[in-house]
């Protein structure tokens, strides 16, 4: 079984989301794996990131402020894989600094430190060529974006490829801000599933453990970013016990939404 | 018939292997272009592609855009021979040489640019899409009173996203925004510029796909935008052709433009493509130099992908884009359209770099002899003229593309001449 079939194959599964390089990176992420998270996103930090809103926005500036390299990732991401072997990783960022050295490359590099899966923002399905083969020719997943505005004739495409899980952007927006309503999540969710048998993660505007676990009672995870980027942006490199405690209620509440509903 | 890249306006008919085919299908230009869009955005994209193909087929479509660029923009643009900075050249240059220059004059159109043409095909898809919302982004603000300008005269609300740093050197033209009736939106992302402007601006759009038409004001973004925007600013080479036939009986030997995004220059050359006696030369801005801060994205950049597409941009070794530079806020961007960066590989456009003192050089000079004063954009074209026309003989006959005029850009020059206003 993949990192990805066993983590959501326990229930509702809280994906969390940091930038890499913004505060403590190790300590934040050993922070989300004690706290209870199930799969964790590290953000690639990009000069230019279009589809955020201003929370990570301002930690991918601060990260590149600090000098955070495509190296110093990896690194993260393979001392990660040392300290929990189990935990899924997964990278999320933008086609440029994905691309630049090749497809290829970037997915060998994936591959040597122990990354489980990519979340592209700017390479829907049409552009697949530019990461999709080397991605999954070095075994490591691509995870793709469903959104509000993916129709029925689109989905086909958008799963054609995909690998891990799906993630579903619960709003037509950007990153950290509105929250989309409980009745159309409920109802994208269930159109999703009868489509793919990839487990189904909620993301964008998730901010508390009562949002959370109303999801969680639908979908096979919930992805939490802006909310922890906030807490690291207050706490700056000590933000790892509020990282922790944050998590902690969050993966009370998504883990046992499944109670509940069971 | 679903592509037709002059389908608006025609020119003469594209050959079998002809280099005005391009994009293919998928929006790629060779290895570049193409429609790097979050998910949200595809299926917009493809829509408006949809509506484009048929607008193109739609001569009740062409008749309203010719008939707005006539009345309203006031084209044709003059094709003026600039004699006396002809003679000028010719005055240094060796035994019979010299070559013979006129400028292409988008200077003279309604709001001072080029910019125009793009925006008046753009508001009319638009329209015809039902979309009841309009935004744009812009760097000196040229392209955002362009836009201003048609939302106004069709009576759409507007919000113009502009850097903050932008903002608070170029308040003339936010001023013109505002009495447009359009919303200005001081952009704090990131450096505050052009390409920040660009990233809030499709922030909100992923946010409003559904009422909000994006007027990109360049031949850059998703396909079909780059495409679409070079058959609206077409009619500047299709006119030029016409009138330097008229003018002189042939096609000129060389083409020269200004390249930032790119959307004057390719509007010029486009319908020269296939002429193989046609040499063309995009100029790009050199900033301080090619050493130093500039934005010559084809001479020191390399092949990424941001705002939808793949080009020529100007990185860092880990893809990270790096701020460009020119003293004409209008080149000031870290791409270039990515029908220039395929021109640029098949050898078919030359790009060279100028200087901001040599275009500042270049705006005084054709100021002093012609009673034309070029936005600093152009300037650049022409200083690239300067250099090239006493290389070549009397008999050889240069089109430069006069893309705007430069009372904009007065503030700039006065304080890189150390003049108080």
């Amino acid at each position: 079984m993949t990192r990805f079939a066993s983590a959501f194959s326990k229930g509702p599964a809280l994906v969390a989301f940091i930038t890499a390089g913004d505060g403590d990176t190790a300590a934040n992420l050993d922070a989300l794996v004690a706290g209870g998270a199930d799969v964790i996103e590290l953000g690639m930090p990009f000069t230019d990131p279009m589809a955020d809103g201003p929370a990570i926005q301002a930690a991918n500036l601060r990260s590149l402020a600090k000098g955070t390299t495509t190296a110093d990732i990896f690194a993260y991401a393979a001392a990660f894989r040392s300290r929990h072997p189990e935990t899924p990783l997964v990278l999320m960022g933008y086609a440029n600094p994905m691309t630049i050295r090749g497809g290829d490359w970037f997915a060998a590099e994936c591959q040597k430190a122990g990354v489980d899966g990519i979340i592209c923002v700017d390479i829907p399905s049409e552009e697949d060529p530019e990461l999709g083969p080397a991605l999954r020719g070095a075994g490591v997943d691509l995870i793709r974006l469903a959104t509000p505005t993916t129709d029925a004739a689109r989905l086909p495409d958008v799963l054609n490829g995909a690998g891990g899980f799906l993630y579903y952007v619960s709003v037509a927006g950007i990153t950290g801000q509105q929250q989309a309503a409980q009745a159309s999540i409920d109802e994208a969710v269930a159109q999703l599933k009868a489509a793919t048998d990839l487990p189904v993660a909620v993301g964008f505007g998730v901010r508390t453990p009562d949002q959370a676990a109303q999801i969680a009672r639908v979908a096979d995870g919930v992805v939490v970013g802006s909310a922890f980027i906030d807490i690291i942006a207050e706490h700056g490199d000590n933000a790892a016990p509020h990282v922790e405690a944050f998590t902690r209620l969050l993966a009370d509440a998504i883990h046992g939404a499944k109670e509940i509903a069971a | 018939m679903t592509h037709a890249p002059d389908s608006l306006r025609t020119g003469s008919a594209p050959q079998a292997n002809s280099l005005r085919h391009q994009p293919d299908s998928r929006g790629h230009f060779g290895q570049f272009g193409g429609r790097y869009v979050a998910e949200t955005l595809m299926p917009l994209i493809l829509d408006l592609e949809r509506h484009y193909r048929a607008a193109q087929q739609d001569n009740s479509f062409r008749a309203e855009f010719d008939y707005l660029l006539k009345h309203y923009v006031g084209r044709p643009s003059p094709l003026w021979f600039a004699e006396r900075l002809t003679e000028h050249l010719r005055a240094s240059a060796g035994e019979d040489l010299g070559a013979k220059i006129y400028l292409k004059r988008e200077d003279l159109n309604h709001t001072g640019a080029h910019k125009i043409n793009n925006c008046i095909g753009q508001i009319l898809l638009a329209k015809r899409m039902g979309k009841t919302k309009i935004i744009a982004e812009t760097g000196a603000g040229q392209h955002g009173v362009a836009t201003a300008t048609v939302a106004a005269l069709f009576g759409l609300p507007c919000t113009i996203f502009m850097g903050a740093v932008d903002v608070a050197r170029q308040q003339p033209n936010v001023f013109r925004m505002k009495l447009l009736g359009a919303e200005v939106v001081a952009v704090e992302s990131g450096a505050k510029t052009l390409k920040d402007a660009m990233n809030e601006a499709l922030r909100h759009w992923v946010a409003n796909v559904h009422d909000t038409f994006y007027i990109i004001g360049t031949v850059a973004g998703p396909h079909p935008y780059p495409e679409l925007v070079r058959d609206f600013q077409s009619v500047i080479g299709i006119e030029a052709r016409e009138q330097i036939l008229e003018a002189e009986g042939r096609l000129p030997d060389m083409l020269i433009a200004p390249v930032g995004g790119g959307s004057n220059a390719i509007g010029l050359f486009h319908p020269f493509l296939d002429d193989e006696g046609v040499e063309i030369i995009g100029v790009e801005a050199a900033g301080e130099g090619l050493d130093g801060k500039h934005a010559a994205s084809l001479a020191g950049g390399r092949p990424g992908i941001l705002h939808g597409n793949k080009t020529y941009l100007l990185q860092d070794e880990d893809g990270q884009i790096t701020e460009a530079h020119s003293i004409s806020a209008g080149l000031d961007y870290p791409g270039i359209g990515p029908e220039h960066s395929w021109l640029h590989e098949i050898g078919r456009v030359r790009y060279e770099p100028v200087t901001d003192a040599e275009a500042l050089a270049s705006f005084q000079k054709l100021t002093k002899l012609e009673g034309i004063i070029p936005a600093l954009e152009s300037a650049h074209a022409i200083a690239a003229a300067e250099r090239i026309a006493p290389t070549l003989g009397k008999d050889k006959i240069i089109i430069v593309n006069c893309s705007g005029r430069g009372d904009k850009d007065i503030f700039t020059v006065a304080d890189a001449l150390g003049v108080e206003l």
